[in-house]
């Protein structure tokens, strides 16, 4: 009789698992930190790192990935090199539906609001960061990591997503105009120390000039594009933030199709007719025609300074191709000079979630040992990019390595540096777009607003107030910003009433249930009546 | 009632098989040729007459950037589709079309097999010296045409190579030279152009011709890791004298993209 009961409570206890385990998509589970890391547990973990086709970059990940290992020798971290943000982004979204996520991501934040879309895919941070034994600065980690309050402030909010971190801060960098000082005043202009919007069109108009053999008299070659900026999603939301414009709200809404920013694509437009302005994506690479001598302000990231310049020890072209000229850093250009705004850019670090604690937490780890002075301060040199840390940007090995700009044309290069530089005197004039699921769609409008009105006005287009409705129209259905929720509205929106065919398969499963417990209960009092 | 059934299912039966057997109208040209420099269009089946309103090659190479162009030609391989948008190498009788990110979507993107006529409307743009068609748009028309392999080996080094854009050619008796890795290294290879890349990169590799040195190019997207070419490249050593095809890709000077390799023997 026992042993039937017994049974009888195993069938329950197994039907009820097979019931809980038919609702809802398979996750990894909410994370919760192991009281101890189990370093006896071998794990690998795959880090997805993006570098700027930067061998010392893949190399100091590479030694990163390393060092940790010998801290920790139970944990393997291979390394999976990108090139470029857009195709880890793809990447991921691609590898979330089959549960096959990095374990440590490069990242923007934007990218992370669409991974949330997903359930329990990117860890929440808090936590973590706070915890007192494998948080920032804890007391069991083995490295020299920061504390929370080392971290610059506002480049850890730029994690935020909601009222939740999501990552942590890696590097940082912002947009720098790279000027050929030389051909510019050989057109009799001063460099000022700020540059404004239309100092840089008027000189890039000039300088579309040719000679009576097609030649462009700033430097008599047949090829010149006066200003050429490599990012148009940046131009576009930088253009707009100057202006106190419209673009997005932290609610996620889409403010973009606006006047202003009818104003600046029709400004666009005008220029790029003329040939004095052209972009990355119709040209190339504003460093490859800059340093040949048929560019005046190229646009690029700090982290591309390596690449700009006659003396770059980074070059996309031929050696006999570049051209000897003086190169000047300046911030990109301002519609208010007294009070200058650009970009703050960069990669961020996420972890994603797996079924087991101890490798989310080997994880952490690893994304923590990334702020370490020794991988911040060698990574930071390899561009214009500067450390996330206080404890490293304050360091004497930074400060000296900065005190040294133009000793050499590689670690020293005063292109790279002044770039650096530059960003640290404008840290407070950096800002960021609201994330939300859709930023990053929304990104690529602006951009590609842009590009297409550039290309309209080349093609002999009219670019009017019906090109711009269009254009406005495209953009809205191409990126499905019409269909934009922000991370609040995903996880808390009232998705309305159930559907039928969901209310019957509820009223199917309760009946079930009385059924199994009628049964069970009928059972019980006939054999009681029995005894 | 099951005998009316049976004949049924063999007459279908018998309609499939013959579909199956349908043959194309206009047979492809061999894949290959052994003339010399020149394109012959060898294959008298194959009907290059433009439809009205579409640039012969010679018009279309004179175009000036951002131009409307409009061209027949014929798949000869594809690179990449990504966002409903196809990157491929085209060709016709008269030199060779490279096609940017044309506007396809996945389900047409599998009809472009080798070979396959297309008709292109699109601009004409240059990125970096290689000319293509951007922003393009297709259509599907009847007809077959493999270009032959041209070879152009002695015209590298020369201004003539440009003429020869993105056509299908090939090179030989080319020696591999040492390409130099980030840590000062003699190698036959590199992945990525200065070796910051890993395996499932594009792979990068240096021949010589003539005291010329050159860079040729494993485009990854083209022909990935697992490619016969990929693997042949990553086992290459420098000096070996090797006889390659692929597409004269451009990229501020001529950088093939290769997608054939095999040493001399």
């Amino acid at each position: 009789m026992i042993m039937r009961k017994i049974s009888f409570i195993l069938i329950i206890c197994l039907f009820i698992s097979l019931l809980t385990g038919c609702h809802g998509k398979k996750s990894s589970g909410v994370f919760e930190i192991p009281e101890t890391f189990n370093e006896n547990k071998q794990i690998e973990l795959t880090f997805w790192a993006k570098n700027d086709t930067n061998v010392t970059q893949s190399r100091i990940y590479e030694k990163a990935a390393t060092d940790f290992n010998k801290l920790y020798p139970n944990v393997k971290v291979n390394i999976r090199l990108y090139t470029d943000y857009g195709k880890i982004y793809n990447d991921v979204i691609t590898n979330i539906s089959t549960n096959t996520t990095p374990n440590v991501c490069i990242t923007y934040p934007d990218h992370i609001a669409t991974y949330l879309t997903g359930s329990d895919t990117v860890v929440k941070l808090d936590d973590l960061m706070k915890d007192p034994k494998y948080g920032l600065g804890g007391t069991e980690l083995k490295f020299d990591g920061p504390a929370e309050s080392e971290i610059v402030p506002s480049f850890l909010n730029e994690c935020r997503i909601g009222e939740k971190y999501y990552a942590l801060p890696f590097m940082r960098s912002t947009e720098a105009l790279y000027i050929n000082k030389t051909y510019v005043e050989r057109m009799g202009y001063e460099i000022p120390d700020i540059v404004t919007w239309d100092f840089v069109w008027k000189v890039s108009e000039e300088a579309t000039k040719k000679d009576a053999d097609d030649n462009y008299l700033v430097n008599g070659q047949k090829t010149m594009i006066p200003f050429i900026y490599k990012s148009t999603d940046n131009m576009m939301i930088t253009m707009l933030k100057q202006l106190n414009a419209g673009y997005s709200d932290d609610n996620g809404n889409i403010l973009i199709f606006n006047d202003t920013t009818k104003e600046i694509l029709k400004t666009v437009g005008e220029h790029a007719g003329s040939y004095a302005f052209s972009t990355f994506k119709i040209s190339s690479y504003p460093g490859n025609f800059l340093n040949a001598g048929q560019c005046l302000f190229a646009i690029d990231s700090t982290a591309g300074a390596s690449w700009m310049g006659s003396k770059a020890p980074l070059s996309d072209i031929s050696e006999d191709k570049i051209v000897e000229f003086e190169t000047v850093v300046r911030p990109i250009p301002q519609f208010d000079v007294n009070n200058p705004q650009m970009i703050s850019q960069g990669p961020s670090v996420c972890i994603f979630n797996k079924q087991d604690p101890d490798v989310v937490l080997a994880s952490w780890l690893f994304a923590q040992f990334l702020l370490t002075n020794e991988t911040q301060i060698a990574y930071s040199q390899t561009e214009g990019y500067i450390p996330v840390t206080t404890k490293a940007s304050e360091s004497d090995e930074y400060l000296d390595y900065i005190s040294r700009i133009g000793e050499d044309n590689s670690l020293y290069y005063d292109v790279k540096i002044n770039a650096a530089k530059m960003l640290m005197e404008n840290r407070e004039n950096t800002f960021v777009t609201p994330v939300f699921n859709g930023s990053a769609s929304l990104r690529d409008a602006a951009g590609q607003m842009i590009e297409n009105t550039a290309k309209a006005v080349r093609r002999k287009q009219t670019v009017d107030d019906a090109f711009m409705t269009t254009l406005f129209d495209d953009m809205m259905s191409l990126y499905h910003l019409d269909q934009i929720s922000t991370v609040g509205e995903s996880t808390t929106k009232d998705l309305g009433p159930l559907p039928g065919q969901a209310k019957a398969l509820i009223i199917v499963l309760i009946l079930a249930w009385v059924g199994i417990i009628g049964f069970a209960v009928r059972d019980v009092i006939l054999r009681k009546s029995k005894n | 009632m099951k005998k009316l059934i049976a004949l049924l299912l063999a007459l279908v039966m018998v309609m499939s098989v013959a579909a199956c057997d349908k043959k194309e109208n206009t047979p492809a040209v061999p894949a290959t040729n052994n003339d010399k420099n020149e394109v012959t269009p060898e294959a008298p089946q194959v009907d290059f007459t433009k439809s009205e309103g579409v640039m012969t090659y010679a018009e279309y190479d004179a175009a000036k950037v951002d131009d409307p162009v409009t061209v027949e030609t014929f798949v000869q391989d594809k690179q990449s589709w990504w966002d409903n948008k196809a990157t491929i190498y085209t060709q016709d009788n008269e030199g060779a079309y490279f096609v940017y990110e044309m506007a396809c979507s996945e389900e047409d993107y599998a009809k472009l097999v080798k070979g396959q006529k297309i008709r292109i409307k699109g601009f004409k743009a240059d990125f970096q010296g290689e000319k293509e068609i951007a922003d393009g748009t297709f259509e599907i028309l009847d007809g077959n045409y493999i270009a032959p392999a041209t070879d152009v080996t002695n015209i590298l080094g020369t201004e003539d190579i440009v003429k020869y854009q993105n056509r299908f050619v090939e090179f030989k008796g080319m020696t591999v030279a040492p390409s130099t890795d980030a840590d000062g290294n003699e190698v036959a290879f590199l992945y990525k152009w200065n070796g910051s890349g890993q395996d499932g990169d594009d792979l990068y590799f240096n021949v010589e011709l003539n005291g010329n040195t050159y860079s040729f190019t494993v485009e990854s997207y083209l022909r990935d890791k697992d490619s016969d070419v990929y693997k042949a490249v990553k086992n290459l050593k420098v000096g070996d004298k090797i006889d390659m095809t692929g597409y004269l890709y451009w990229y501020d000077t001529v950088n093939p993209h290769i997608i054939s390799v095999s040493n001399v023997k």
